[in-house]
């Protein structure tokens, strides 16, 4: 992308995790036999009247003081028109001219230090049904609709085109994730499709100020789908312009498989929502008292906890940055602490063994079956020298494996850390013999052979001997053999 | 005023299929409609703001609650066409 600069903006909505559906009292709930959960209100049959659910706006404030928004004073809903049968009344109640929040931001980190990306608006709307297709939509000869998800609570959070990169991009949505999510207002779960991201992208020559023409990429599953998407779709855009040709603008999909985005419309066709203002639904007036209340709710969030791990706990950047990705893993870090104030042993143990089983097992924090009290006992039991730090990976993964306690899965195995020096030393002296060579070379200097020989008894051992000791008897063995 | 092109592309977007007497007819009305009610430009409403809602109301809500359902059954029933538990609709695209 030599002499170009991207342009991103990005349009990110979440479904809220309200018992019951924006307009009327339908569950809202994920998961139920499809068209279950419907009534006249959702379904747009005549002569209905939706009554805004108070909770959407308890939650939309949340999220907008979260994201550093002002929240409005006077705030409507609109009515956008379009055709098509995930929404059964040919239009979606939106908000338009007067959002229930502007003109906030937060804040990624990237290679150059942090970042500050803007936060144009916030609004509430309501979802749409949900469309099934056999194939692609363009081939499958008909469609099933299921309208449970129509009337389902969504924010919608637009962003500045303040972004420059994919990475810039994929910092900022991840961001805005975990800001959300510890809000508890959704599940922000990307799979589910509770936070879904659309990003508009053009390029423009670097240094310059204009806009170039913008295509909007939907279809993006995953944060890794969206730099991908977003990364083809910015060199996609310069080697038209490099071959003399024009941007159009559109709306394309992200194809995963083929790691390309396709244009969704052949022919342009002019959006036309032909905004109104909703007539069933009287208007918002919010005050300062109701909003202050609000804050008084907010948790402590992602940056601040950062912050605090990082005073608190003297932390690195990058290990309390990954341990407030999420509020469960930061409350899993924290209780464990409580019990083994040791943090960045804790942290290493929580991104790395923990993390990658979690991973592995596609676990989620909460559900894990280490426990952490049973990790802070686990590491207790390093340090006292009943176990070894090699050792302990293997319990670990036992117990990640069964739910048992660190000692149970200890004496089971029989894993008890050798100390005794006299056990010890018999392992030490055959290990010598065998290894005359490297002897020798450690005897003319050669620092590292000793740790070939420690290594070696560690293998004889199984793991368990202590390796400071090791260290010192074979040392002392060696030298007892010059006499 | 209204022009055919408008009342094509009005059409278009409430996926109506209108014949050449139709759009002739209804560019007519359409913009005798508009013209009746051009009446109201004369207002000067320099100083009037924009009126979001008709009725002296404002936030007004319902709690967060789950109350009865529609039988799928019975609304299934009454769809031009279904499969399964699903409404079944001709192609989008």
């Amino acid at each position: 992308m030599k002499g170009y600069e991207a342009v991103i903006g990005l349009e990110i909505h979440v479904e809220l995790k309200t018992a019951s559906k924006i307009f009327c009292s339908s569950s809202a709930h994920f998961g139920a036999e499809p068209n279950a959960n419907i009534c006249p209100v959702c379904l747009g049959l005549p002569g209905v009247l939706p009554v805004l659910n108070k909770r959407v706006v308890e939650y939309g404030i949340r999220a907008a003081l979260a994201l550093n928004c002002e929240v409005a004073r006077f705030s409507k809903f609109d009515r956008k028109n379009y055709y098509y049968p995930d929404l059964p009344k040919n239009y979606q109640i939106s908000q338009y001219d007067l959002p229930l929040a502007q003109h906030g931001y937060l804040e990624i980190d990237t290679g150059n230090g942090r970042k500050r990306i803007g936060i144009t608006r916030v609004h509430m709307e309501e979802d749409a049904g949900k469309l099934v297709h056999q194939g692609t939509v363009t081939t499958t000869p008909y469609s099933l609709v299921d309208y449970n998800r129509t009337g389902v609570p969504l924010l919608e959070i637009v962003s500045e085109p303040d972004m420059r990169s994919p990475e810039e991009a994929r910092a900022y949505a991840e961001k805005l994730r975990s800001i959300i999510q510890f809000t508890g207002i959704s599940d922000c779960k990307m799979e589910e499709g509770s936070l879904r991201v659309d990003a508009n992208v053009s390029v423009r020559p670097a240094g310059s100020q204009g806009f170039g023409v913008k295509t909007e990429i939907k279809n993006v599953n995953s944060f890794r789908a969206l730099a991908r998407a977003l990364a083809y779709e910015i060199e996609r855009q310069i080697s038209v312009l490099e071959e003399g040709g024009r941007i159009v603008q559109e709306t394309r999909t992200w194809d995963e498989g083929k790691g390309v985005t396709l244009s969704l419309r052949s022919k342009e066709e002019a959006h036309d929502y032909r905004y109104f203002p909703e007539p069933d639904l009287p208007p918002l007036v919010i005050s300062r008292e109701w909003v202050e209340e609000i804050r008084r709710t907010l948790p402590e969030l992602p940056d601040a906890r950062r912050e605090r791990y990082m005073k608190e706990y003297g932390l690195p950047a990058y290990d309390a940055g990954v341990l407030t990705t999420t509020r469960e893993i930061g409350d899993y870090f924290e209780s464990c602490v409580r019990l083994y104030p040791r943090p960045k042993t804790v942290s290493n143990w929580v991104m790395g063994e923990l993390a990658r089983l979690l991973n592995a097992t596609n676990t989620e924090i909460t559900a894990s079956p280490v426990k952490p009290e049973q990790l802070a006992t686990l590491l207790k039991l390093i340090d006292d020298g009943t176990i070894s730090g090699k050792i302990a990976k293997t319990v670990f993964e036992e117990m990640f494996n069964t739910g048992k306690d660190p000692q149970a899965v200890v004496e089971e195995q029989g894993l008890v850390q050798i100390t005794d020096a006299a056990a010890l030393k018999a392992v030490v002296e055959k290990v010598i013999a065998a290894n005359p060579k490297v002897v020798a070379d450690f005897k003319q200097g050669k620092d590292k052979a000793l740790g070939f020989l420690v290594g070696q008894v560690m293998k004889e051992t199984r793991g368990k001997a202590n390796p400071q000791l090791v260290n010192r008897l074979l040392k002392e063995s060696i030298a007892n053999s010059d006499n | 005023m209204i022009t055919r092109e408008d009342v094509e592309h009005v059409a278009l977007l409430a996926r109506l299929e209108l014949s050449e007497e139709e759009k002739q007819v209804y560019t007519e009305q359409l913009g005798k409609i508009l013209e009746y009610a051009s009446v109201l430009n004369e207002l000067d409403t320099e100083d009037v703001p924009p009126l979001a809602h008709v009725l002296p109301l404002q936030n007004i809500f319902r709690a967060d609650e789950v109350k009865a359902h529609l039988d799928p059954e019975t609304v299934l029933k009454h769809a031009p066409d279904r499969e399964g538990k699903h409404f079944r609709v001709p192609r989008l695209v």
